[in-house]
């Protein structure tokens, strides 16, 4: 990442000047240190374990424990050792631990006079259920609202997102990790507080602390996931290395279509992935027949004319593919029948399969391929309104027309694809607020492949792998499009 | 080998659990309805929240408990002894009768929805349960458990180690069940069973013994504040139960790719894995050993795909030895690119070398392709002949001992007809054949 820009450095530091200026009256005699130290240790525990992978909750119910067993001021300082000793895996690094220390130290400060101005710490040792559920829940709010507020401004300052959008949609995010934390911390600080005393405490942080655990276990699985179908993709290209950028970009074109057509976002998720992977099944043809150069013969188009059986062979095993399952098979139908596999004619071609089916041939045509010039974009909407309804479903074509008149086409971003760069996308979790995002315990993905809107530009295409050998000559595609 | 005992007792020892918990429950329940229940306030509460953890129940409750929340209610129920600072006088019986009957109303909509009550494990819980129960109750309940510890934190360390008890009982339990169902052997299934402890197992205790305690100080206010937590826990388990299910799927099907592309045979990589996983249970392996085995099996022929005229029949076993070791780092180079662990490329990578310089993982992998594409080769007496051939390259290529124990995974398989042998073809591979055929 390049270096903070000054003004979110000044922020930073503003926010660190604030923190300490509200855990200066910790430093007093009333302070029990015990439990601050034993509260600290737990708290730089927790965040060493959970941190370790990827971008997952942070963990919060240690903290909010602090601030329901002692004063304000102190409650910050639970946080500071841990969030100073962290391994910090991006520069700027000392910026980054300063930035984790203060925004705890706020938080749990106003989350503290808010739990102590409704009479909570005597509700919580008396303790005085359901009154105490008031005070907590005051605190719990107190604590999301001004991490929010803190998160925003990282927003604005260093990733420069304008002031209208910086809040949106934070504090939904961010509210309901912390409120279920923030039972946790208020369990434990009731028994701690009891004759069971601090034993009974730590294990209300055990279910805590599995399932922070296996969050980040899931992260690690589910970016495993991801690069597994980006390998797939990618020994594809490897293969036909014509179609570099073609998959990723064909999955950006059904997205556009879908969206267009008022999907729901999960089909359209979906048809991302039957757009990535609709060539899968040229992995099934041999090598030096995708590779050929001159015209191909009846008996080699046959076999290459298997690639959709092939590749609904090898994804139909993938549950969460769903209907992009079919669109793999079916793609190279046509509305009149004359398509393969099963010469299927216009509703009979699942809807998934149209779509992929036009996004595939308009990439197709404006992409640059050594025998040929890229066709321009409206050249080759043209050329497809007028297969519309003999090749192409014409409700299709005239979605990715209006789709590409609102957002346009940059088939130039990935048509490149500069050699090694898939590999290093591999490991990529990315899709991280800069400092900000780190901060929000929310946890939004979904199950199977999530959709952040990045994940596109992740999935480029481009892999030069060493494994290839040969380098791909001029032939000109006789294959129907 | 032992067919005949591995047949019956499984079916024995099954019974003679189901009928304990059966005869459990029925007498705790009549017991309880006869003498009326103590502190029903508390018993309706507990009760509620096992038949709503039931109810959130999911999967079959083979491997991982189905049910946190109703294992943690139970288990808190039977370690109660007091409710916010009044002690309770519930006994044994009444914590088996509260647990049986919310676990039953619990598993109404499941049945409605045809998925059957798992009876397995009910019937672990009851004795589970019961064994806490026994442990705690009549202690608490004659007063002698307080006057030894007092109402402080020594309390919460027994009823701690109480709980470590039990779920340890429930582990011998249930790896003894497993092996006699299996036939495999049981220390490397306890392992596997201690070891899956460590994922929700603790949480559900501590949630189970932190609940007991929280009652105590706060009263029944404390049950739904930390269900929450093990909701999550259990919420978590689920998506990533989801997304290894997912991840397990591509990889078989990144696997499938060589045969499509007719590299190898129909079905090869997936006899090779299950064969794989098979000998490394008999090796003693278990938990992650297994999972890097099955992923590494599924993807050994991988580097295939980048040779531009694919090997005849895919037989590499028969290739002179550096051909061999050139496919394999061709295949380690893609598996790393596939996010795989590590642990899996280098078994990809290491599956031609002598056996001396491999992990036990990669020699299992390369005992087992070579058996699958040897045995393949020689028609109906192939096997035998197969197997022969590989005990007399036990010197450099083969380790002996991973050579027995494939003797011994197929010498079971063939003395159980009825099971799936895990040299046996599954069927989806008939429609990967037909569509390469047309190829």
């Amino acid at each position: 990442m390049s270096p903070a820009p000054p003004r979110a450095r000044g922020y930073v530091l503003c926010a660190a000047l604030g923190g300490a200026a509200c855990v200066a009256p910790a430093l007093g005699p009333h302070t029990r240190w015990s439990v601050l130290a034993l509260l600290a240790v737990l708290y730089a525990g927790g965040e060493h374990a959970v941190r370790r992978d990827v971008a997952a909750p942070t963990f919060f119910p240690v903290l909010l424990a602090g601030v329901f067993l002692l004063p304000p001021a102190a409650a910050g300082l639970v946080a500071v050792p841990g969030a100073l000793c962290a391994r910090v895996e991006r520069r700027p690094r000392g910026l980054r631990r300063l930035w984790r220390a203060t925004q705890p130290v706020l938080a749990a400060w106003a989350a503290g006079h808010a739990y102590a101005a409704l009479d909570g710490p005597a509700a919580a040792s008396a303790p005085d259920f359901p009154y105490v559920f008031l005070p907590a829940s005051a605190a719990v709010l107190a604590f999301a609202l001004v991490l929010t507020a803190l998160d925003g401004g990282i927003l604005l300052t260093a990733e420069r997102v304008p002031a209208r959008t910086a809040w949106r949609g934070l504090l939904p995010r961010s509210f309901p990790p912390v409120a279920v934390h923030g039972l946790a911390g208020l369990m434990m600080a009731v028994l701690w507080s009891s004759p069971y005393g601090p034993p009974a405490a730590l294990l209300v942080l055990l279910p805590m602390g599995v399932s922070c655990w296996v969050f980040a276990q899931y992260h690690r699985e589910r970016s495993a996931h991801r690069a597994t179908i980006r390998a797939l993709v990618q020994a594809v290209d490897l293969k036909d290395r014509y179609t570099r950028g073609h998959s990723e970009r064909v999955g950006r074109a059904s997205v556009l279509i879908a969206r267009e057509l008022g999907m729901a976002d999960d089909r359209v998720e979906l048809l991302r992935f039957a757009g990535i992977l609709h060539d899968v099944g040229k992995l099934g043809v041999p090598t030096r027949l995708l590779r050929k150069e001159g015209p191909l013969t009846a008996e080699e188009r046959r076999v290459i004319e298997l690639h959709p059986e092939y590749g609904h062979e090898m994804v139909r095993g993938i549950g969460f593919l769903g209907e992009a399952r079919a669109a793999v098979l079916h793609h190279h139908e046509r509305i009149d029948g004359s398509g393969y596999p099963y010469g299927l004619s216009g509703a009979q071609i699942p809807e998934a399969a149209r779509v992929v089916a036009v996004a595939d041939a308009f990439d197709a045509m404006t992409s640059t391929r050594s025998y040929r010039r890229a066709r321009p974009v409206p050249a080759a909407l043209a050329e497809l309104e007028r297969c519309a309804g003999a090749q192409f479903d014409a409700t299709m074509v005239g979605a990715l027309v209006r789709a590409l008149e609102r957002h346009g086409w940059d088939s130039e971003v990935t048509a490149g694809g500069e050699p090694g760069s898939g590999v290093d996308g591999l490991g990529g979790e990315g899709g991280n607020a800069g400092l900000g995002g780190e901060g929000l315990g929310g946890e939004a993905g979904s199950v199977g492949l999530g959709g952040e809107g990045v994940e596109g530009e992740r999935l480029r295409g481009g892999g030069e792998g060493g494994a290839a050998s040969g380098a791909a000559g001029g032939r000109p595609r006789s294959a129907r499009r | 080998m032992t067919a005949r005992p591995a047949v019956r007792l499984p079916a024995a020892l099954t019974a003679a659990v189901r009928a304990a918990a059966a005869l459990l429950a029925l007498g705790a329940l009549g017991a309880t309805l006869w003498r009326g229940v103590e502190d029903p306030g508390i018993a309706l509460a507990f009760g509620v929240l096992i038949a709503v953890g039931e109810l959130a129940r999911w999967g079959s409750g083979k491997g991982r408990e189905p049910a946190p929340l109703g294992a943690a209610g139970a288990l808190a129920y039977a370690l109660v002894g007091e409710c916010a600072g009044r002690p309770s006088h519930h006994g044994v019986l009444q914590v088996l009768a509260v647990v049986v009957a919310a676990g039953l109303i619990g598993a109404v909509p499941h049945v409605a929805l045809g998925r059957g009550p798992c009876l397995d494990h009910i019937a672990r819980r009851v004795l589970t349960v019961g064994f806490a129960a026994l442990c705690f109750q009549p202690l608490y309940n004659s007063g002698r458990l307080t006057a030894a510890t007092g109402h402080g934190p020594a309390y919460a360390v027994v009823i701690l180690t109480l709980l470590a008890l039990t779920a340890l009982c429930d582990a011998v339990l249930a790896a003894a069940m497993a092996h006699v169902r299996s036939g495999w052997p049981f220390g490397p299934l306890l392992r596997e069973e201690l070891r899956g402890m460590s994922g929700i197992g603790p949480a559900v205790c501590a949630t189970g013994a932190v609940m007991a305690l929280a009652v105590a100080v706060a009263g029944l206010w404390a049950l739904p504040v930390l269900s929450l937590p093990l909701l999550l826990t259990q919420l978590a388990f689920r998506r990533y139960a989801a997304v290894r299910t997912t991840y397990r799927q591509t990889i078989a099907s990144l696997a499938r790719a060589t045969e499509i592309a007719g590299c190898t045979p129909t079905g090869h990589a997936r006899r090779v894995a299950d064969l794989s996983r098979a000998m490394g249970r008999e090796l003693g392996l278990a938990g992650p050993d297994l999972g890097v085995l099955e992923y590494a099996a599924l993807m050994h022929d991988i580097g295939q795909l980048s040779l531009v005229d694919p090997v005849p029949e895919g037989a590499t076993a028969a290739l002179p030895e550096a051909e061999q070791r050139r496919i394999a780092l061709l295949g380690g180079a893609v598996v790393r690119r596939t996010g795989v662990a590590a642990a899996v490329a280098v078994v990809v990578e290491r599956q031609a070398d002598p056996y001396r310089e491999q992990p036990l993982t990669a020699r299992i992998v390369r005992t087992a392709n070579a058996y699958d594409e040897m045995a393949r080769a020689e028609g109906p007496h192939g096997p035998l002949g197969a197997l022969e051939r590989l005990r007399l390259a036990t010197g450099r290529d083969h380790q002996p001992e991973v050579v027995e124990a494939l003797a011994r995974v197929l010498a079971r398989a063939r003395g159980r007809p009825g099971e799936r042998r895990p040299g046996a073809a599954p069927d989806r591979g008939a429609r990967t054949g037909r569509a390469a055929e047309r190829g």
